[in-house]
């Protein structure tokens, strides 16, 4: 059944669909955070995942990397749902995700060398000299200084921490990475550049990258797409130029406050209601 | 069993749709051919890290010794290319051509421009390489370092105790900084909620001396001294030390564990910049809390341990509870049980301290936390236990 459902799907998008979230309920106790949310993510897209403080982007993350527990709904990575799954494929499917948490979360007991080397020793058959090599190859791909594969992460400062952490998401080349809030607490060069970075590898190695964030200039500069997540449910996923149109009052202001104004140097949108949502 | 029912009908429901099972590609494979022109390499299967393990030898040995003038790599037989084999590829590539050689590698042009972008590196760049010490500093330095701690721990808890000396943080406008709310509840974790333990650990150890006592007592047919052992032995020694040690164990370790992640959350740096002393904070209502515990408990324990030796001297040598009360009060007077009291609080400031030290000292990682917290009980336990024999002597040179 869902295989006819991919091929329709292709055949619309005529885009690989590489994570697929349908009906996804999630709730807590009698809170219900999600509501039959539907998303899509296509290969090689950068997804910027933006919503409010406290409207579950989390959440979601935390429900499609298995984290939490869902209470409804599939969600099928690479075309595989997870949940009947035999434990090879769900190896398998673990092995082409990387997953960069927004404090990094390092081993803190690992140099950084030997945090990227933990899947690759967990997964791989190869030897020492050559993932030393390839962690060398991850080190200086991701930007950082080859002499810190020896330190530890809390002799990192905030931005190396979040390069280290995604060199180790990209240890073994996934298909898919999660980055969780990626250029928060870098300063603005610092997070250009990562946003730089991402958008090269996307380029070289043809990652799809979901990322969330609040970060406006990462929006505007790298996203090809956005999503919004408000009211239990995607409101809205599409371009900036999609987002701009849309008529709903916190994408607007969102969108069109005086911050992603000076940004863009999209037209303020006089007549908008934006103004008036900002103010209050 | 129900999972076992579930796992079952899972597998028979994947046999089922064995298409879209997580497809195994060819592992990657390597053809050589050499011919007047040079070596030509052909490249297939799949070239990701989890496919190259196969071929990834043979890649190091050319990488290492091929010695031809033109060698070129034909990636079109490749099902799928990543970092791992683009590297493999760019290594040969880089060490060919550092040798004279050329290197041509044909393929689609966005794994071209991949193995292109990779940086050179060594596997050496990742490693630390210090230069191997002497052996004088292999055996030396371990011991100047422990020698340099154990100072730095003197200093530090010499610091800690003229703190709390000093007394809790001084607040405008008022005395005492003492927080009476805090000093409570920590008594009711390390003393009240103790309590159960101690009774329990003293009770068996009562009734343990007590019934060794009386099996070794009987050949002198002085059965009925082992209240005088009893009494003595767990006044002046036992109760105190079994206490102050199960004490360092369940709540200097609590000390060094919470005074510890609250360091390396900086929480301890947000209480220095409100201006707040954390030694006052943090540590001297647990300090108080233990100073004014460890006795109570101390006199609890003694209590149990009379009682469990009382209830073995009836059941094996049947010495009645009267017998034994008459017993008790000639061999013991108050100075048996003050020489076991007046230990007490030093014993808590001991662990306290020492827990207060370990605990400020952990650093950024988990790991660090684990050790401070094994060193705190540690050298707590020891420090009681050395403590114990100092007063002892002290007590035999004053015949106390």
């Amino acid at each position: 059944m869902s295989e006819t459902e991919m091929t329709a799907e292709q055949a619309e998008g005529t885009r690989e669909t590489i994570l697929e979230v349908r009906d996804v309920t999630v709730a807590f106790g009698k809170n219900v955070v999600l509501d039959s949310l539907d998303l899509d993510v296509y290969r090689g897209e950068i997804l910027g995942f933006v919503g409010g403080s406290g409207t579950g982007k989390s959440v979601l993350m935390r429900a499609i990397l298995r984290l939490l527990r869902r209470q409804s709904g599939t969600i099928r990575i690479l075309g595989h749902d997870y949940d009947t799954a035999n434990e090879a494929d769900r190896i398998k499917l673990d092995m082409r995700l990387g997953v960069l948490f927004q404090h990094g979360a390092l081993f803190s007991a690992l140099t950084v060398r030997e945090n990227i080397q933990v899947p690759m020793r967990e997964y791989l058959d190869l030897p020492q000299s050559l993932m030393d090599e390839l962690t060398a190859v991850k080190i200086e791909m991701v930007g950082l200084d080859p002499s810190a594969g020896a330190k530890y992460p809390s002799e990192l400062s905030g931005g190396m921490i979040k390069r280290a952490a995604l060199a180790r998401a990209l240890a073994l080349d996934p298909d898919i990475v999660f980055l969780d809030e990626p250029t928060s607490g870098l300063d603005p060069i610092g997070a250009a550049e990562f946003d730089e970075l991402i958008a090269q590898l996307r380029d070289t190695l043809g990652l799809t990258v979901y990322m969330v964030t609040h970060d406006l200039d990462s929006l505007f500069s790298v996203c090809d797409r956005i999503a919004v997540l408000g009211q239990k449910k995607v409101l809205v996923s599409g371009t900036i130029a999609e987002m701009l149109e849309f008529d709903d009052p916190w994408v607007q202001s969102y969108f069109r406050g005086k911050r992603a104004r000076t940004i863009s140097g999209y037209p303020d949108g006089s007549g908008s209601n934006a103004e008036q949502y900002r103010t209050e | 069993m129900l999972s076992d029912a579930k796992k079952k009908a899972r597998g028979d429901r994947n046999a089922g749709q064995g298409a879209a099972r997580l497809a195994d590609h060819e592992p990657a494979a390597l053809d050589l051919e050499e011919s007047p022109q040079g070596l030509v390499l052909r490249l297939s299967g799949d070239w990701r890290h989890s496919g190259v393990a196969s071929v990834q030898e043979e890649m190091a040995r050319l990488a290492k010794s091929a010695d031809a003038n033109r060698i070129t790599i034909d990636l079109g037989q490749a099902s799928h290319l990543d970092t791992a084999g683009a590297w493999l590829v760019r290594r040969l590539k880089l060490r060919a051509e550092e040798r004279g050689g050329t290197v041509t590698v044909d393929g689609p042009h966005t794994w071209v421009e991949l193995i292109e972008a990779l940086p050179d590196v060594t596997a050496a760049s990742v490693r630390k390489s210090e230069p191997r010490k002497p052996l004088f500093n292999l055996v030396f330095e371990p011991l100047g370092k422990s020698m340099y701690e154990l100072w730095d721990d003197l200093v530090a808890a010499a610091f800690i105790l003229g703190s709390a000396v000093r007394g809790a943080q001084m607040k405008l406008n008022r005395g005492s900084g003492v927080s009476p709310a805090s000093v409570v509840a920590q008594l009711d974790h390390m003393g009240v909620r103790a309590v159960p333990i101690i009774v329990l650990m003293s009770f068996l150890i009562g009734a343990i001396i007590a019934q060794q006592g009386a099996f070794q007592l009987r050949y002198f047919g002085a059965e009925v001294f082992v209240v005088d052992l009893v009494g003595i032995l767990q006044l002046r020694e036992i109760g105190v030390l079994l206490t102050a040690i199960m004490i360092a164990g369940r709540s200097g370790s609590a000390i060094t564990a919470e005074i510890g992640s609250m360091k390396m959350r900086e929480e301890v740096d947000a209480l220095k910049v409100m201006g707040l002393n954390p030694i006052g904070v943090l540590v001297f209502p647990r300090l108080l809390a233990l100073v004014i515990a460890l006795p109570l408990l101390t006199i609890i324990a003694n209590f149990a341990a009379l009682f469990g030796a009382a209830v073995v001297s009836l059941a094996y040598s049947g010495i009645t509870f009267d017998v034994f009360l008459g017993r008790l009060r000639e061999a013991i007077d108050l100075s048996t049980i003050a020489s076991g009291m007046i230990k007490a609080p030093f014993m808590a400031l001991i662990i306290g301290i020492m827990a207060a030290v370990e605990g400020l000292k952990v650093g950024g990682s988990a790991e660090s936390l684990g050790r401070r917290v094994t060193a705190s009980v540690v050298k707590s336990i020891f420090v009681v236990i050395l403590v114990d024999g100092l007063f002892a002597m002290f007590y035999a040179a004053i015949d106390f």
